[in-house]
């Protein structure tokens, strides 16, 4: 039902990359990111997949996982495949109208497939391995520098924080909602598109109702512990970088290293 | 000087433009440092607004609020009333901010630019307190009501306030949620001397605090120990408020004719007193 919608998949685990720094794991998501992205060649891509594969086995959670975070996008690849694979140019290997395939929309193809993959597992990887609120504290943290433009970083913070709270909270009450209005005859399961969403407005007035009044005292809550905003605020769990942290940088550095000379070696794979 | 000490104070709602509903009428009371009082009264009797004026959250009309000698309506002072005073409301679900126990409790502190590692000390200590300290890498939603509570008062324990106010903090609660809660106070008053104000709605609950404070219609009606004001069975009731099972069992006993010692407050004290008035006989049957 409703409630088995989880935010973020995160598993609790003790590994090296669920004790990594969550500020560390954000940067070097994006780091390896930057990689599958600028690989000319198939070494220099098939580099970042293995330092991506790396993490995945030190995170300890099942490769079934992984595939599992895989299958909502499947189409996206397909899709995208599909279209590489007509737009090659050069000689045509095979030819039907105006659809043709060269050797090099093949291998564009398997390029980008490869690409949003790896894209892919890499974010599972941060995702499977870093709680909610370590994200969060860890987004805070990195966008600190921000606030001196006036980008209210701590507000996005602390609205993240109470949405996490507050959503398996919300769902449970649709749920009662949507119970309390099928025993007074509500009809949610038949009709076409337009009266299924009609349906769904004596549940959805509840919800907000009840969402503003959780909110009154949420604020009244929060007020009376002396919230008023981000300025002068501590926090109990100070992210703090260990050796094994600077580990990880030197193997992203390294990892750096390596898929320079290996992108200047061999050359290109794909035009464009 | 009273801990909380309460002057003459009105208080009136804008319901729309020019029209205004009165909720408290010159109303006084002083609350002395590690006293445990109860406030009863009927719906929209003015304990709810009452209770929002002890930590600033609405202010006086007119009157003054004084608590350990701060005026509580002024902006400045809010932040040091709140330090003194915490506050605990009825829903529990709705008053928890972060996603994770401890986290919650840290909220408070972590406002206050507590250092971390007293955070932390402060954190267990608070947890512990209120016996919820295995709990404390749970999601709140994962909780029973109780404990939930229970979390909610270990964020006020954790931010060392002096005194806890609780907004009929067991109405969502069932039977054994509310014992825990009621049994977490009592136990904070008795140990750490922490002012406590409940407002409530269960006599049986009021009867636990060293003095009841009754409300009705933004007035304050009886104010005393539990037994000089439960004593009052029919000066209650003509205000349409309940006494205690035990002391109503009674009273109509005495109504009827049958003449009984005391007035009890609680089961047990009521069926000790009939022990005693019936002899051994009873005890034997009981047991048998």
């Amino acid at each position: 039902m409703l409630s088995d919608i989880t935010l973020g998949q995160f598993f609790p685990r003790k590994s090296l990359m669920h004790r990594a720094d969550p500020r560390l794991k954000i940067c070097l998501t994006v780091f390896s990111i930057v990689l599958i992205f600028v690989a000319g060649n198939f070494w220099a891509l098939a580099f970042s997949a293995l330092y991506i594969g790396l993490g995945m086995v030190l995170s300890k959670i099942p490769l079934k996982m992984y595939l599992k975070s895989l299958k909502p996008i499947l189409f996206l690849v397909a899709f995208t495949a599909v279209l590489n694979v007509f737009y090659g140019t050069g000689e045509p290997l095979w030819q039907w109208g105006f659809l043709k395939v060269t050797r090099n929309g093949l291998l564009n193809c398997a390029f980008v497939s490869i690409r949003i993959i790896v894209l892919i597992l890499a974010s599972s990887v941060l995702t499977f391995t870093t709680s909610p609120t370590q994200l969060t504290d860890a987004l805070e943290r990195l966008l600190r520098p921000l606030s001196k433009l006036r980008v209210p970083v701590h507000e996005f913070a602390m609205i993240m924080t109470i949405a996490l709270r507050f959503v398996p909270l919300l769902l449970e009450e649709t749920e009662k909602i949507m119970s309390a209005q099928k025993a007074r005859g509500a009809d949610m399961e038949s009709g076409g598109l337009i009266q299924r969403i009609k349906a769904l407005i004596p549940v959805l007035i509840p919800l907000f109702v009840s969402a503003f009044r959780r909110a009154y005292d949420l604020a009244t809550a929060m007020e009376s512990r002396c919230y008023h905003g981000g300025e002068g605020r501590t926090k109990m769990k100070v992210l703090r970088f260990c050796s094994h942290d600077y580990l990880i940088i030197g193997s992203a550095v390294l990892a750096l290293g390596v898929f320079i000379a290996l992108n200047l070696i061999f050359p290109p794979a794909i035009a464009g | 000087m009273a801990f909380i000490d309460i002057k003459d104070v009105c208080f009136s709602y804008d319901l729309e433009a020019g029209v205004k509903k009165d909720v408290l009428h010159h109303v006084s009371l002083q609350v002395e440092r590690g006293e445990f009082v109860a406030l009863l009264g009927h719906n929209g009797c003015g304990k709810s607004t009452l209770s929002k004026l002890f930590n600033g959250m609405l202010t006086a009309g007119s009157g003054q609020v004084l608590i350990d000698g701060l005026d509580a309506g002024l902006e400045e002072n809010q932040l040091e009333v709140r330090r003194r005073v915490g506050l605990v409301l009825q829903n529990p679900d709705n008053q928890l901010v972060a996603g994770i126990v401890e986290e919650d409790v840290a909220f408070g502190p972590e406002n206050l630019g507590v250092p971390p590692e007293e955070i932390r000390q402060r954190v267990d200590a608070a947890l512990k307190a209120v016996d919820m300290y295995h709990y404390r890498e749970h999601a709140p939603h994962k909780l029973s009501g109780g404990q939930k509570q229970r979390v909610a008062i270990a964020g006020i324990i954790a931010m060392e306030t002096s005194c806890i106010v609780l907004d009929e903090p067991t109405a969502m609660l069932d039977p054994r949620g509310r014992e825990e809660v009621m049994e977490t106070i009592t136990r904070l008053n008795k140990e750490k001397g922490i002012t406590i104000v409940l407002i409530t709605h269960y006599m049986d609950e009021a009867v636990r605090a060293g003095r009841v404070v009754v409300m009705d219609d933004g007035r304050i009606l009886m104010d005393g120990a539990p037994r000089e004001v439960f004593g009052q069975v029919e000066r209650l009731k003509r205000h349409d408020l309940d006494v205690p099972q035990a002391t109503e069992l009674c009273y109509r006993l005495q109504a009827a004719g049958v003449n009984l010692p005391a007035i009890p407050l609680s089961v047990e004290e009521c069926v000790g007193m009939f022990r005693e008035m019936l002899g051994g006989r009873a005890d034997e049957r009981m047991d048998s």
